[in-house]
């Protein structure tokens, strides 16, 4: 039986160029401890008018890598030591600062995880928005503090003229998000990146602003990269998924692929600590056993095998690579290699591991 | 806003009283009076006594000297022959404040700029530098670095003139003598201050907004950095005024300082009382300047104090 097991690596996954890749990035942090290899290789890519989720425990590289995208890294102690991150065509790891100044903001808005420190205390909200327009767009200030007032009425900020002057301490949390996104949405970027942009709110504020952000991708047909650890916040977001372990990707896949047929046993463990409302009896969360690995020496083979129920001898002495096994589906573990001789069937079942 | 500036003037008014109190107490309680130096008779004293009203009981006194404050009045010097203290500081006190307002400018702007600058290149060279001045600046005594300064400039290299207080020229060592440890304090506070905020979240949304360095310093790391250190101006121009007391002496400046040395040696109650009630107010007067410019600046306590009243 011919399978779809390949070692493919960094496959292009349509035809037309994505909006963003990033290939084989690799990002350390020199502390006094030692170099943190917080990024080990991470190569995902987002299309145009897609929205791209990045999921996965803290402390696996998410921010690190889509800061490394904006040139946030602060260095030191980081330093990107390899791979590209190709841009609408441009190689943004190549470009000056002066030229990353021009994609910070205009082509590229960041939303941050903590919206409470995300302001300037001491500028009024509309100025600081304005401050983002006049950067980047040729107009003088009436016209840019008026199109200032407009993003807050379009994030739904209720009295946007009276708003737009008073400072952050006078908004609320999700008042302050909800400036944070008009503020990267100033310029009207093509990419928009959103780091945990909900975590730090209460629930209900939290599903606000998820559906602003929704609201907002649909209307200005904007590419999306969203980071977040609430798998719920995926499935209404995201129409692709990128899975991070331990500064690198194992496993990254369109949203139904990544929630109905997972192959990574570390996706399986993600989903199953979920808390799930379809289920009647409250089952327990299960929360993955074990722990990260170290990144000061990551482990030379699957970092995630110490923690993997399905761990092979293999794992352990060898890393696994990127395998495309189904359409725009790519996995890394060696349970799918063609050396493993149930590969073919482990791949029919979606590598589900026998419930304990 | 209005019920915070209300707060802080009420405090200076009690402050101000608790210092024209205390004074009075210490002032009684150091043994001597106005007149134990020199020679009289006892009829003689006795009458110059009566004429300062010191033969009235403490109480007496103490009201007097309120009733006379009040009406701004800090009456006439015992050892300056019928001179009002009034007088003395109109006619002395402006030097003092040229001397002071200069000192005090030149270290604020050149101390902020200097922590400025070694924050932003924290770990180079100019960051030591920096830090070298401001440990210098913070522990040698001002009056030791008058002497130095005197000496190598003044009496060795001849560049300036080592004392009195005619030309401009005359002010430029005197200012920055008095100056030096203001300098380095408001230095190592904007400092440490600047790299604080330079860590801060907002400063990264800035930047992820494609703003250049130095707008990003200007607009968003020294505007916040500074509001602590503003904080500290007040106790600073204390040592500001007080220092102009050695300086003064030192450059044989002709201010106010003098007198006010001079007046507790004397036991000149009169311009003790005076000089003393006039200093307090300056300093009280500056740290509730001080206290008002900062609510102004920070947003945080202007509005919210104003939504309180
Ligand atoms: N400034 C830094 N100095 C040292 N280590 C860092 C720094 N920033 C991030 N790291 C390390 O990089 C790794 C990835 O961090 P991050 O990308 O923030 O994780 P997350 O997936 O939670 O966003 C972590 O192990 C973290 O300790
Ligand atoms: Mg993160």
């Amino acid at each position: 039986m011919e399978t779809a097991i390949e070692g493919k690596a960094f496959a292009p996954s349509s035809g037309e160029a994505p909006l963003l890749s990033i290939e084989d990035l690799q990002v350390s942090f020199y502390t006094y401890a030692g170099e943190v290899h917080a990024v080990r290789g991470v190569s995902y890519s987002v299309k145009k008018g897609s929205s791209l989720a990045v999921v996965g425990e803290s402390g696996c590289g998410k921010t690190v890598t889509v800061q490394s995208v904006m040139r946030l890294i602060p260095t030191p102690p980081g330093r990107i030591k390899g791979g590209r991150i190709i841009f609408k065509g441009k190689d943004i790891l190549a470009l000056s600062e002066k030229e990353m100044q021009s994609v910070r903001g205009k082509e590229i808005g960041m939303i941050f995880q903590d919206p409470m420190t995300g302001l300037n205390p001491t500028m009024n909200v509309g100025s600081q928005i304005v401050e983002a327009i006049v950067k980047h767009q040729r107009v003088d200030k009436a016209t840019a503090w008026e199109k200032a007032v407009k993003m807050l009425e379009m994030v739904e900020i209720p009295n946007p003229k009276v708003r737009a002057l008073q400072y952050p301490h006078q908004y609320s949390g999700g008042m302050r998000q909800r400036a944070m996104i008009a503020m990267a949405l100033a310029c009207e970027p093509d990419l928009l990146i959103a780091d945990e942009p909900t975590t730090s709110l209460d629930v209900t504020i939290q599903s606000q602003i998820l559906d602003l952000l929704l609201e907002l991708q649909e209307r200005l047909g904007m590419t999306i990269i969203i980071i977040t650890h609430n798998l719920g916040v995926v499935a209404r977001l995201a129409n692709e998924i990128v899975v991070m372990y331990a500064g690198k990707v194992v496993e990254q896949g369109t949203s139904s692929q990544i929630f109905y047929r997972p192959l990574h046993p570390y996706t399986h463990a993600l989903l199953r600590s979920v808390p799930r409302l379809d289920r009647k009896t409250r089952t327990a969360l299960a929360s993955i056993p074990g722990t990260p690995p170290d990144l000061f020496v990551p482990p030379k083979g699957c970092a995630f095998a110490p923690r993997c129920p399905r761990a092979m001898k293999v794992c352990l002495e060898a890393d696994a690579f990127p395998m495309e096994l189904e359409k725009e589906h790519q996995v890394s573990c060696w349970l799918y290699h063609e050396s493993n001789p149930r590969a073919a069937m482990e791949l029919e079942k979606g590598g589900v591991a026998i419930e304990r | 806003m209005g019920r915070y500036i209300l707060k802080r003037f009420v405090f200076m008014l009690v402050s101000m009283w608790v210092i024209v109190t205390a004074c009075f107490i210490l002032m009684n309680a150091v043994p001597g009076s106005p007149f134990t130096t020199a020679k009289m008779t006892p009829l003689v004293r006795k009458q110059l006594e009566q004429k300062y009203g010191l033969d009235k009981p403490l109480w007496q006194q103490y009201v007097t000297l309120l009733k006379n404050l009040l009406r701004g009045d800090l009456g006439i010097s015992i050892r300056e022959r019928g001179r009002s203290v009034n007088g003395i500081i109109a006619s002395r006190f402006p030097v003092s404040l040229v001397l002071g307002t200069e000192a005090l400018a030149f270290a604020v702007t050149t101390g902020l700029a200097l922590g400025v600058i070694a924050s932003l290149y924290r770990g180079k060279t100019l960051d030591y530098i920096a830090i070298i001045i401001a440990i210098l600046g913070v522990s040698v005594p001002n009056f030791v670095v008058a002497s130095v300064l005197q000496y190598v400039l003044g009496a060795k290299l001849k560049l300036l003139p080592i004392a009195r207080w005619e030309s401009p020229a005359h002010h430029i060592l005197p200012a920055f003598a008095l100056g030096l440890t203001t300098l380095a304090t408001m230095a190592r506070m904007m400092r440490s201050s600047m790299l604080e905020v330079i860590n801060q979240d907002y400063v990264r949304t800035a930047k992820a907004k494609g703003l250049t360095p130095t707008q990003i310093t200007w607009r968003h790391c020294i505007r916040n950095a500074i509001l602590p250190v503003v904080t500290i101006l007040g106790p600073l121009i204390a040592g500001i005024t007080t220092g102009t007391l050695v300086v003064e002496r030192m450059f044989g400046i002709p201010g106010l300082g003098r007198y006010f040395v001079d007046s507790i040696y004397n036991r000149d109650y009169p311009l003790i009382m005076g000089t003393t009630v006039f200093y307090s107010a300056i300093l009280l007067l500056m740290t509730f300047l001080v206290d008002v410019a900062y609510g102004f600046i920070d947003p945080r306590i202007r509005l919210a104090k104003g939504r309180a009243d």
